[in-house]
């Protein structure tokens, strides 16, 4: 036990910190997947979490992709894209594995637009799909006629229409639109109301400058105004992209990404960049839609735990008392024990995004997985509830825990690879 | 006047406009400031600035996100300055947020991060986890009082020598009880506080010497617990000759006391050479030691804690020093036959069951003095054949309390062994201590009365009457309080003694008629060496650098491990933060031990 290790982990932690709180994540743009990821090529599919490996998919997932197929072309109908699957003729891939992100199944296919959230600290990007609004949507792995239009309509009315207002912008600032949202009651995954409407009050005067077609701008608005979490797959995209600036740092023991693929939940760490370390992922705790119950979930599955892991969502919930009340905590004390909680695992506090009610103190930031593994606390994080079915979609919100195993694993392999 | 002007520009930051009109109010109260704004770099905002001539061609490049700090001021320093400050405030973490309500933190570390200007930890954790947890402190700059026993000698010796590089003063391990600018820490007596410093490796020789002096009216500037290894040959005294450095440089301490169980003869000798030239009267208790120099103006041994506390009262007074231990027996003695006078002529024995380890200890030493055959569990002499009359039993010892609450704090122990000793028809005395103050049983006397009730029944019962002597350590200011702890024993026919040496000689006269306690009189002095000299070798430790800021400051304090050492902080109003300290890695010895390498 040398006082050198301590320092170097320390001192890498440190400035993975000092990455993570530097950068500045901003919007810049929306564009179809293929322009921007080459190496999604036919037949391509991305999906949430950790890779599915020789696992069965979950109902929901399985779900998704038979959509998508449907919605590239490449199967006729249900029948053909299952045929489809079971001769292996698709390639799956973690959204993660090409610095995209998606909430709940994440698919991501060629023809989908994706925002673009570049690091202008560190040049990095990072991408993440248009959030397809609530109701029955792929993302929950709904899959029928009207989720697949919709997902074309986003395809050649909204995004070009959004790439056009970007245009016009310097890029909007996420990091402030974040910041101010948080001392407006979100903390950006259950709760994304205050954020979505910074985004699309900076967004809408360039947006009607940049004049899409007069019959589309009624529903473009429609679009962008009805849906609060609109700014759940931006802030995915910007955790995405200043995460992704803390990867690949020697000694390195903070969390750096945590995705669920609805099977296995899987966590990186900054001193081991892409490997996975994964656990079977937990069952979500929290209230269900009217004629649903614990029954009809599917486990934990979605790329949004991202936010956790830069401060966000579960571990901001001080800012979001009306968040603790809607998974079951009562009120403002319970909010901020789940931010207290996640203080006694992270190592920063963020000096960007901070806590009304903790006196202005910054989002806990900075998983240490010693910390995890020592005082077995585990993350929280707060979720939507997928039916368990494939194509019913989301049936309520809650928290999730992440497995302990995951951490102690990365940690064990952390030690390993330290060694050498 | 001299004008300097600045702009900086903090890129995507974001702060509530009211917390910022209250930043530039701060800022502008800086001395050699003029004038000085922070706005976000809205049009609007930059145009005030502009109308104002705080804007610079650096601040016109603010971009509606971008924070703006606009400084106007005397001279470049003062500018830099509040731009230093202003960078400050924005990085500041939260420091000292009440802790109601809010969720204990589980670490050493997120408790620093509630109060980040502790100053001490008090450690009370399983053993095996001690040594880390103290590690810890020491490395972020605390003070440590270690209760924890089970740390072995070779980490004691390490954390010691890491608390001198830290400039830290490291109490005990097994440090039972230290009183720092009147704040008991572990099981301590309230008293008042006054001129004597003390520093001890025993907690109830420490309880016993300084409850002694608050009855004399004699109080305390600090005590310092060092823990009961110190003064073994390992660890050299380490912690106690620091701890008396301090002491001989406090402003508030005129008389020091240094107290001990047996010392290892090397140690006790340099300690002598330490106190010898601190320039201040020292008065040194080392119990059962046989190798000392013989007393020097300014140095004073005792052979009990009694004649130590008396001694050193008597140095505050400035009156002469006693040789003979005070004691009330010749006033007592006609008592002494009537109570004598109850036994059977088979009861011949004392009984000691005590619950302090140091006052066991001097009752073995006293006793064995005078009687033969007495036998402790201290020395293993308690299974040897041949059978002992007397015992002195350390019922605090290990093989007593290992998977209990020590007696201390659960009565049971000693109520069972009481009722024992009622069946014996031997047992003419049964010598007790009850130890009053911080982190004890909330009525002791109440216990200790209950079992004596059902003991004098089963005895009766047999024909047969016991007599039962008690110490009282404590004082009226006790959690418990003293006189009404006294009233319950006396009610329910205890005999009550004010010091351990007092109830140790009134045991002896209850069953020696004869010799009128005359072994109990003052202890036959060894071979005597001469007054100790300034040797070269011995070098004057430090006084650890940290330790005077603790005194200055009082004690701010983290708590890891038993919440009643939190409690009594809270309850004495001192600032305290108690963490919900578990097991590393839920006790996973791999996983925890990985951690460690890894730190």
């Amino acid at each position: 036990m040398s006082s050198g290790t301590k320092s170097s982990i320390d001192a890498a932690n440190q400035q993975a910190l000092e990455r993570i709180f530097a950068s500045r994540p901003f919007l810049v743009d929306v564009r179809p997947a293929h322009e921007l990821l080459p190496q999604l090529g036919d037949h391509s599919v991305l999906h949430a979490g950790p890779p599915l490996g020789s696992k069965t998919m979950c109902g929901p997932l399985y779900g998704a992709i038979l959509g998508a197929l449907q919605y590239e072309g490449w199967a006729a109908d249900e029948a053909a894209a299952q045929s489809l699957i079971e001769a292996d003729k698709i390639t799956l891939l973690p959204c993660h594995s090409v610095r995209a992100v998606g909430p709940m199944t994440g698919i991501i296919t060629p023809s989908m637009p994706l925002m673009v959230v570049e690091n202008r600290e560190y040049g990095n990007h990072a991408y993440a799909t248009l959030n397809e609004g609530l109701g029955k949507v792929l993302r929950f792995g709904a899959n029928d006629e009207s989720v697949l239009q919709r997902l074309q309509w986003l395809q050649q009315v909204v995004a070009p229409a959004l790439q056009a207002a970007l245009q016009r912008t310097d890029g909007l600032d996420l990091r402030v639109i974040m910041a101010k949202a948080l001392l407006m009651g979100d903390e950006m995954h259950q709760r994304n109301v205050a954020a979505t409407s910074l985004l699309i009050r900076a967004l809408m005067p360039h947006l009607v400058r940049a004049a899409p077609a007069s019959e589309y701008l009624g529903e473009i608005t429609d679009y962008l105004t009805g849906n609060d979490q609109f700014f759940l797959n931006v802030a995915m995209a910007a955790a995405k992209a200043t995460m992704d600036a803390a990867t690949g740092i020697p000694g390195c023991t903070l969390v750096t990404a945590m995705a669920r693929n609805g099977t296995d939940f899987g966590v990186r760490i900054g001193a081991l960049g892409e490997r996975w370390f994964t656990a079977p992922v937990q069952m979500p705790k929290g209230l269900y839609f009217p004629g649903f119950s614990a029954q009809d979930a599917n486990p934990d599955i979605g790329d949004s735990a991202i936010v956790e892991a830069l401060g966000l969502g579960a571990f901001a919930m001080a800012a979001s008392p009306t968040v603790a009340n809607f998974v079951g905590a009562g009120g403002l004390a319970q909010a901020r024990r789940y931010t207290e909680e996640m203080m006694e695992i992270t190592v920063g506090r963020s000096p960007h995004l901070l806590l009304p009610t903790l006196e202005g103190m910054g989002v806990p930031t900075g998983i240490d997985v010693r910390r995890v593994v020592e005082t077995g606390i585990v993350p929280w994080i707060n979720t939507g509830i997928a039916h368990r079915r494939a194509g019913v979609g989301q049936i309520g919100a809650g928290v999730v825990q992440a497995p302990l195993d995951c951490f102690v694993q990365a940690l064990e392999a952390f030690a390993d690879d330290w060694d050498r | 006047m001299a004008d300097y002007k600045r702009c900086l520009i903090l890129p995507s930051t974001y702060r509530d406009s009211v917390e910022l009109m209250k930043l530039s109010v701060a800022l502008e109260n800086l001395s050699g400031v003029h004038h000085a704004a922070v706005m976000m770099g809205t049009a609007d905002n930059k145009r005030i600035l502009r109308e104002a001539g705080l804007l610079t061609s650096e601040g016109e490049q603010a971009d509606v996100n971008d924070l703006l700090i606009c400084v106007q001021a005397s001279s470049p320093e003062a500018i830099q300055q509040i731009v230093d400050e202003a960078n400050k405030r924005f990085a500041r973490l939260r420091v000292d947020v009440n802790d109601s309500g809010e969720m204990a933190p589980r670490t050493l570390e997120t408790a620093l991060e509630r109060m980040p200007a502790a100053n001490l930890a008090c450690i009370s954790v399983p053993g095996r986890y001690a040594g880390n947890e103290t590690r810890k402190a020491l490395e972020k700059g605390l003070h440590v009082f270690l209760f924890s026993d089970h740390v072995d000698l070779e980490a004691e010796a390490e954390l010691k020598q890491l608390a001198a590089k830290q400039g830290l003063l490291l109490m005990g391990p097994e440090c039972g009880t230290a009183i720092l600018n009147g704040v008991p820490l572990g099981f301590a007596n309230q008293v008042p506080r006054g001129p004597v410093g003390l520093v001890s490796a025993s907690g109830t020789g420490l309880q016993q010497v300084t409850c002694i002096l608050a009855r004399q009216g004699i109080g305390v500037s600090q005590a310092f617990g060092v823990g009961g290894r110190d003064l073994h040959r390992r660890i050299g005294g380490h912690s106690m000759r620091a701890a008396l450095q301090t002491l001989a440089a406090d402003e508030d301490t005129e008389v020091i006391m240094l107290i001990s169980k047996a010392p290892h003869a090397e140690v006790s000798d340099r300690l002598a050479q330490d106190a010898a030239r601190v320039g201040k009267s020292c008065v040194l208790a080392f119990l059962g030691s046989e190798s000392r120099f013989s007393p020097a103006d300014t140095l004073h041994y005792a052979a009990t804690l009694e004649h130590a506390a008396l001694i050193a009262a008597a140095l505050v007074r400035d009156e002469p020093v006693p040789s003979n231990p005070n004691d009330d027996l010749q006033r007592r003695l006609p008592s002494i036959g009537a109570v004598r006078a109850k036994l059977q002529p088979q009861q011949r024995t004392i009984r000691g069951l005590y619950l302090g380890g140091t006052l066991a200890y001097e009752a073995l030493w006293l006793l064995r003095r005078s009687l033969a055959k007495v036998a402790s569990n201290l020395d293993a002499t308690l299974n040897a054949t041949g059978g002992a009359d007397h015992v002195v039993l350390d019922l605090g010892a290990e093989e007593f309390t290992s998977g209990q609450p020590h007696p201390m704090i659960d009565p049971q122990l000693r109520h069972h062994q009481i009722l024992d000793l009622a069946r014996r028809p031997e047992v003419a005395v049964v010598l007790c201590d009850l130890i009053l103050g911080w982190g004890m049983h909330p009525d002791p006397a109440a216990a200790l009365a209950a079992a004596w009730k059902e003991a004098k029944k089963v005895a009766l019962d047999e024909g047969r009457q016991m007599i039962c002597i008690a110490a009282v350590c404590g004082t009226q200011e006790d959690p418990q309080g003293y006189d009404q702890q006294c009233r319950v024993l006396r009610e329910n026919g205890i005999i009550l003694a004010e010091s351990n040496v007092q109830a140790i000689r009134l045991a002896q006269a209850m069953i020696e008629p004869s010799t009128k306690a005359a072994g109990a009189g003052p202890v036959a002095e060894g071979i005597k060496l001469k007054p100790p000299t300034p040797s070269s070798d011995n070098m004057i430790p430090e006084i650890p650098a940290h330790l005077p800021a603790l005194l200055a400051s009082g004690p701010r304090v983290i708590n890891l491990g038993l919440e009643l050492f939190a409690a009594q902080l809270r309850a004495c109003g001192v600032p305290v933060v108690h963490a919900d300290w578990r097991p590393p890695a839920g006790g996973d010895t791999r996983l925890a031990s990985l951690l460690e390498r890894l730190r």
